[in-house]
């Protein structure tokens, strides 16, 4: 527990709903993710991890509830006992502390490789073009694809896009790096070096939150482990405590079918 | 299959026959009776009622050079105001924001309910309503204004956008909605994923009914002969008025129609092959 005495949280998450339709999809989820912290959240599909993590984003408005980055409310400026919706511009601007990597990579098909890296520090950050190729080439060579710049994503595998889209939300220079189910959408061959690309990632000391069925990474990498069902943190801990001897019956009735 | 299994023992070994192609013989049959058809056609103009002459006479007749300018020039910038309106239709469609929503459907439901013609005309015709337009001092006569050329540009280009903007919409809708979502993870707004991420992939699906609209276009602009804008059409019957030559200018018209037509497509298939890009077919 590293992070536990580093003060303010980096992610905080308070009290947050949402529904779809007459779907509950969050029913009152309170978590903190501190600086540096890896934090992996398990559960069956549907039990609300995509979209607590997609939430931290905005990619889904939440109902109730609220979420801070960095000591800054997302989607509300705060006036008085007011909270205002913020306009698009803002919440483009809050989403920049924030690097997402999508369970379909979702690379741009119509761009190279290293057009998808510097299309964000380029045309949203407007940084110089001559650094930020700089940058995404040593971003590329980082997760082993140096030789793949100019490739579109068609002409890559699915672990490579995947690692070219962790160099793309990187080259971002994000404060949190948020994975959703990485390596569901890979061939089983393929996981590993998406795996590897990750661990080197946690390993310097990027914070993450990791939706994942890779039970095996979690246990070797996360500092926390959160498993969520029904909308619902049923348990949260260590990767020993909640992998290895969970003390909920619900967490333990989904650690044996996953991995029976 | 040099190494015969022992099971095709008993098989003959093929290995060195020659393959004799599959005969066509339907096809040719099929060419021949399209070749009889043809020359007959043929035959049959050549000996009917046309002065040849004259189609090669006016070909390239002032009058009509002018008028083969303009259908083209027409057809261009209407166009263009098509699609410059459609993408803003659609745009504005696809938006969350119910007022801009309605006033696009709006739009498509007014100027696609009413024929063209009556379009054109009713804005040839715009100086019967307001005699004048601008604002105080800064106001001209309608009828200075509302010459052919601006009253077509303005009827064929409003009404292409109306069904620009369905073609701009189906691009958009074929978009991957992850593309919208990583655009956003970003921090790209909008407007920016729109112009940088999802117009760029739609285009592979704009392009081919778009190509299709601007063929349209250009024999549209003949439409405008009814309010005097002088397109090859309105020359070449302006031409047959005088000397009765009504075929003869038909035909000269036709053919240049086919031309410029017949120079669209290739430019087309450069424009397709540079927007699928990355996609295989692609480079």
């Amino acid at each position: 527990m590293k992070a536990a005495e580093m003060g303010r949280p980096l992610v905080s998450i308070a009290g947050v709903h949402k529904h779809f339709g007459s779907f509950h999809a969050l029913k009152g989820v309170s978590l903190d993710v501190h600086a540096g912290e890896v934090m992996c959240i398990i559960g069956a599909s549907g039990s609300g991890k995509t979209t607590l993590l997609r939430c931290i984003n905005q990619l889904v408005e939440i109902d109730r509830g609220a979420i801070w980055v960095d000591g800054e409310l997302t989607g509300y400026r705060i006036e008085g006992t007011r909270l205002h919706r913020l306009p698009e511009k803002e919440i483009a601007r809050q989403r920049l502390a924030t690097g997402m990597v999508f369970q379909r990579f979702n690379l741009f098909p119509h761009m190279t490789a290293l057009e998808n890296i510097i299309e964000g520090p380029v045309r949203v950050q407007r940084r110089p073009r001559a650094e930020v190729v700089a940058e995404a080439r040593a971003l590329l060579a980082r997760v082993g694809l140096e030789s793949k710049a100019d490739a579109y994503p068609a002409a890559l595998s699915g672990g490579q896009q995947q690692r070219v889209a962790i160099a793309r939300a990187l080259a971002m220079k994000p404060k949190l790096m948020l994975f959703d189910e990485p390596t569901s959408a890979l061939d089983p061959e393929l996981v590993g070096e998406v795996l590897a690309a990750m661990k080197e990632l946690a390993a310097s000391g990027m914070t993450m939150i990791v939706v994942t069925h890779e039970l095996g990474f979690a246990r070797e990498v996360a500092d926390r482990v959160v498993y969520m069902d029904a909308g619902m943190i049923v348990e949260s801990g260590t990767a020993a405590e909640v992998l290895g001897s969970p003390k909920e019956a619900r967490t333990r009735a989904f650690l044996s079918a996953v991995l029976s | 299959m040099t190494q015969a299994s022992p099971s095709q023992a008993a098989l003959p070994d093929i290995s060195g026959y020659t393959v004799v192609p599959q005969r066509h013989w339907k096809r040719w049959l099929a060419v021949a009776v399209i070749a009889v058809l043809l020359a007959g056609l043929v035959r049959a103009f050549a000996q009917g009622q046309i002065e040849w002459r004259y189609v090669g006479q006016f070909l390239t007749a002032q009058s009509i050079l002018s008028g083969l300018v303009n259908t083209v020039l027409m057809s261009i910038g209407a166009m263009a105001l098509g699609i410059a309106l459609g993408i803003t239709a659609a745009v504005m469609r696809m938006s969350p924001n119910p007022v801009l929503q309605g006033v696009a459907m709006g739009y498509a439901w007014l100027f696609r309910g009413t024929p063209v013609i009556l379009q054109l005309l009713l804005w040839f015709n715009l100086a019967l309503v307001f005699p004048t337009i601008g604002f105080g001092d800064w106001s001209w006569r309608t009828v200075d204004v509302m010459t052919p050329a601006v009253a077509a540009l303005l009827g064929l280009g409003i009404n292409q956008g109306a069904y620009t903007s369905e073609v701009m919409r189906a691009g958009m809708l074929s978009v991957d909605q992850g593309q919208y979502e990583a655009a956003k993870a970003i921090g790209m707004t909008r407007m920016m994923s729109l112009r940088r991420i999802v117009f760029p992939q739609a285009m592979r699906v704009i392009i081919p009914p778009l190509g299709n609209e601007f063929i349209g276009m250009i024999k549209l602009t003949s439409l405008a002969s009814v309010i005097q804008f002088a397109e090859i059409l309105h020359n070449a019957q302006n031409i047959y008025y005088a000397n009765s030559r009504v075929i003869e200018l038909l035909i000269v018209a036709g053919i240049w129609y086919l031309v410029v037509v017949s120079i669209l497509t290739p430019g087309q298939m450069l424009l397709e092959r540079h927007f699928a890009r990355g996609t295989q077919g692609g480079r």
